[in-house]
């Protein structure tokens, strides 16, 4: 990220993401924070594309922006009531203390990078990325990808049972 | 202004500790569920920023990064189960207001 307009771009987007990022948590209506949630993986996929990650970007958009979040809006559908007004609340009791923490935490986190900063070289890799990924996958990490997919498996089955009832 | 790692791992700082912050606040389970994504894709853009500016010889970082969504996908479907088992029995999806055992 040399150039001034990948420079811009970076920042355009980390302001979209960081607003989407706290209207999940500030909208009072569910559904909105879903669709804020859409927002936010969708500029991250645009931050994978700036560093040179296109097939992240591709399966960021599919997974998450697609399928989670639509997975989420069909679960707020099917537990709620008809009105959708003030379902999504904050906790006004614990808020002051969460917010000392977690400011706190970031406070720590950006002392720590800025000052301690890691030597940030760019190596400019090959345009394609899927043919290096494929040959890392199907290669040394093997193993890994066997496991997520039993992984996987585990998950549907268990998500099935769990949701229907292993005795219906 | 140039854009280096320090830029890429402040802002993924800042997204995790949105996320935290909604974990700990809200008090909804599908707000909680919103906020661990995030906080999961703040982790992701961690990898994508280190494969691409630390001098990594292949792409290992975005093979973790296709590993960790495979992980957060079956967390949310397993969640989802959950959540709707709780709905089924309580018939809320407040944490607060799940609180008796074996009910």
């Amino acid at each position: 990220m040399a150039d001034t307009m990948a420079s811009i771009i970076f920042y355009i987007l980390a302001i979209i993401i960081v607003v989407a990022a706290w209207g999940i948590i500030y909208c009072k209506n569910l559904v909105h924070s879903a669709l804020s949630m859409t927002l936010c993986f969708i500029a991250i996929a645009g931050l994978y594309a700036l560093m040179q990650a296109d097939f992240l970007a591709a399966v960021q958009i599919m997974i998450y922006a697609g399928t989670v979040v639509i997975l989420i809006a069909l679960g707020i559908m099917m537990t709620r009531r008809i009105s959708m007004d003030r379902t999504n609340m904050p906790e006004r009791r614990y808020m002051i203390w969460t917010a000392l923490i977690t400011g706190g935490l970031f406070t720590c986190l950006g002392i720590i990078f800025i000052e301690y900063p890691l030597a940030s070289v760019n190596v400019k890799p090959e345009g394609n990325t899927v043919d290096a990924i494929a040959q890392l996958l199907l290669g040394k990490y093997m193993l890994s990808f066997e496991i997520a997919a039993v992984l996987l498996l585990a998950a549907m089955i268990g998500a099935v049972v769990l949701a229907k009832g292993a005795d219906e | 202004m140039h854009v280096g790692l320090t830029q890429v791992l402040i802002l993924s700082a800042l997204l995790f500790c949105i996320g935290l912050y909604g974990i700990l606040v809200k008090r909804n389970l599908f707000a909680i569920l919103m906020c661990i994504e995030i906080m999961l894709n703040a982790v992701n853009i961690n990898f994508a920023a280190f494969n691409y500016f630390l001098p990594m010889p292949d792409l290992s970082g975005q093979v973790m990064m296709i590993f960790s969504i495979t992980v957060a996908a079956a967390e949310v479907a397993v969640g989802l189960a959950i959540i709707f088992k709780i709905y089924h029995d309580f018939k809320t999806v407040n944490i607060d207001k799940i609180n008796n055992m074996k009910g």
